[in-house]
């Protein structure tokens, strides 16, 4: 199994200058290539923060984190920039489609800080579109989508640059339920077809559908298994 | 990201919000149309006011009175009647006078001409024949006045172009009769237009023989100048110095600080005449160049208040990839956008503005180029610092601040 993700002894401190706030404490796990991870932890334990290192939008205090070969700790702003364009996709809770622009131009955004042809733009952004399901919607605007709706866009964009993994926070957090499904569904079919998804969540039915939940408590892994039981992984 | 691209996206950004990008583009579209209209009369009027002084004729100098000593007591420059036919005479024979070509004595004043029921203020002249020469007053129709009307002190009169329209409308006024301060003038010609404006016009003026004017019409002995026409434009000062102990000798005056009689030459009046213009135009340039720096400020406070606002397309971007350099791009292309068409569409302004001016005027209508140059440039440099303040703290922003931000 080839590693995408390797996380190693990660620590992340806020230090306000009163207080020195600790969200990660010693963190370490691997993904491989193909897995369907989910994240579980109540609030404050730590897993947004974990999020957004392995989602290089931030930087750990201490430790190593290794995302498809490359080294992500030490890397300033534009170097991150450039992992995140190249080898992540994210699926945000709140879908952060751009107002206004048609559901084409906002799966086309990763595109234009990246060096694809121009020509082959559109026809990429229309296939992606389709496989999610909207390919009848692709000129709407984000308000005239359901939010189901705009989370497939979201997922499209994510999709787009055939990223080495995708990243998804709460993609069902602002969707009604009979939506939240078919979001999952997607998901699932992607995973299937080998792409590595991991997924940060607080609902449990959510998490069933990922093959692996690592469970997050005061920054601690507490449990990393497929939900039944405790697998922690030393590196 | 490429420039194609990058203006197309600040474009596209721009349209979203019609209102708002036309009222940040209307204080540049302000700042601009004056600017460029405001210099651009300011240079027509300079070259008006030029044309119209060398009109006047050729290589000339113009003597005036001086101000009256009396005792203690110094009169207003012009209150001295101690300028005479005699002073001119011997201005045209006297032996020292070696560089002066004519010679034209004049005396005018301002009165009330009537015709056929209709009356104007105008200029009424006394003038020797030789003054259509000296000062290059051409004959539309019929003739200009002769030696012997002004042996005879004929009432005959001379009509600039202006009068007649005034008086006569269309009708032809040669043969015609004009009461000057009450006393009937028959109309023996119409001068050419010199195209003056204003007040001081050149066409509005009447002639009548010299002779006539001061003992008929104003009973008075003085001239109010003595036109002087120098052999060349070389000798304009010599002609002066010798024109000057002439009229000091014969004034009885033995210093020329105390002289009662001024003398002007064209060039004097023309560079008098055009650093008034100049110092007017540089004055309401400024003034506009004001408003294009409040103009620039707007724009400022626009794309501050935009990215404020876009916080979370800002980090948007950057998480899927935009690095500092493409943010930075992306917002300073569109003030630029904004100054720059503000630009193009305030020179439009201001060319409209400076030719319903100038015919309005009656000004020629003349657009630097230079301004035009200086304008679209001035706006384009506006975008890229007042812009870049904005674009940096968007691209400063951390992506993760700015995705949370409400």
């Amino acid at each position: 199994m080839t590693p995408i993700i390797l996380v190693s002894h990660v620590s992340k401190i806020y230090d306000t200058g009163e207080v020195e706030t600790v969200a990660l404490d010693d963190v370490s796990f691997g993904i491989g290539k193909g897995e369907f991870v989910a994240i579980m932890g109540p609030s404050g334990s730590g897993k947004s923060t974990l999020m957004h290192i392995l989602g290089a939008l931030d930087t750990p205090t201490s430790g190593k984190y290794v995302l498809d070969g490359a080294n992500v700790e030490n890397l300033n702003d534009d170097q991150l920039a450039e992992i995140r364009n190249k080898k992540i996709g994210f699926v945000f809770q709140a879908f952060n489609l751009l107002p206004r622009t048609s559901a084409l131009k906002n799966v086309m955004i990763p595109m234009m800080y990246d060096a694809v042809p121009k020509n082959e733009r559109i026809p990429l952004a229309e296939k992606y579109l389709k496989m999610v399901g909207l390919g009848d919607r692709m000129d709407h605007t984000s308000s005239q989508l359901s939010g189901g709706q705009q989370q497939r866009v979201a997922i499209a964009r994510a999709l787009i640059l055939n990223p080495a993994i995708i990243l998804a926070d709460e993609p069902t957090g602002n969707i009604a339920s009979s939506q939240a499904e078919e979001i999952m569904e997607i998901f699932q079919k992607l995973n299937e077809e080998g792409h590595t998804i991991l997924m940060i969540t607080h609902e449990p039915d959510i998490a069933e559908h990922a093959k692996r939940i690592i469970h997050l408590r005061d920054g601690k892994i507490v449990e990393d298994g497929n939900g039944h039981k405790q697998r922690v992984v030393r590196i | 990201m490429e420039y194609k691209e990058i203006v197309e996206e600040a474009g596209r950004t721009l349209t979203l919000n019609k209102l708002r990008t036309g009222l940040a583009m209307l204080g540049i579209i302000i700042g601009i149309g004056s600017v460029i209209a405001l210099v651009s009369l300011g240079q027509s009027s300079q070259a008006a006011v030029s044309s119209q002084i060398e009109s006047l004729g050729a290589n000339l100098l113009t003597i005036s009175p001086g101000s009256q000593r009396g005792g203690f007591i110094q009169g207003g420059a012009g209150s001295a009647t101690t300028l005479t036919l005699e002073d001119a005479q011997a201005i045209a024979t006297s032996p020292t006078v070696t560089d002066v070509a004519n010679v034209s004595p004049e005396y005018s004043r301002r009165a009330q001409v009537t015709a056929g029921g209709k009356n104007t203020n105008t200029s009424v002249t006394g003038v020797m024949p030789i003054y259509s020469s000296i000062h290059k007053v051409g004959i539309a129709e019929g003739q200009f006045l002769s030696e012997g009307d002004d042996a005879r002190q004929s009432k005959v009169a001379v009509l600039g172009p202006a009068v007649v329209t005034d008086l006569f409308g269309t009708t032809d006024p040669i043969g015609q009769s004009v009461r000057i301060q009450g006393q009937s003038f028959r109309v023996i010609g119409i001068t050419v237009s010199k195209g003056g404006t204003g007040f001081g016009n050149a066409d509005e003026v009447i002639y009548v023989p010299l002779s006539t004017a001061q003992k008929v019409l104003f009973g008075a002995i003085s001239l109010t100048s003595i036109a002087v026409q120098a052999k060349s434009s070389d000798v304009m000062t010599a002609a002066e110095d010798e024109i000057g102990y002439v009229l000091l000798d014969r004034h009885k005056i033995s210093s020329p600080a105390n002289a009662d009689f001024s003398i002007f030459s064209q060039n004097d009046i023309l560079s008098t005449a055009s650093s008034v213009t100049g110092t007017f135009t540089a004055l309401l340039s400024g003034i506009a160049a004001i408003s294009l720096i409040v103009g620039g400020i707007g724009i400022m406070n626009i794309m501050l208040v935009t990215v404020t606002e876009r916080t979370r397309e800002i980090g948007l971007r950057k998480a899927l990839g935009a690095k500092k350099r493409d943010i930075i791009t992306q917002f300073l292309a569109e003030s630029i956008i904004l100054t720059f068409v503000g630009g193009i569409l305030g020179m439009l302004v201001g060319i409209l503005l400076s030719f319903v001016i100038s015919k309005v005027i009656s000004l020629p209508f003349t657009i630097a180029l230079g301004s035009i140059v200086l304008a679209m440039g001035v706006s384009g440099a506006i975008g890229i610092i007042f812009g870049w303040y904005p674009a940096k703290k968007a691209s400063d922003l951390q992506p993760i601040e700015a995705l949370r931000y409400e």
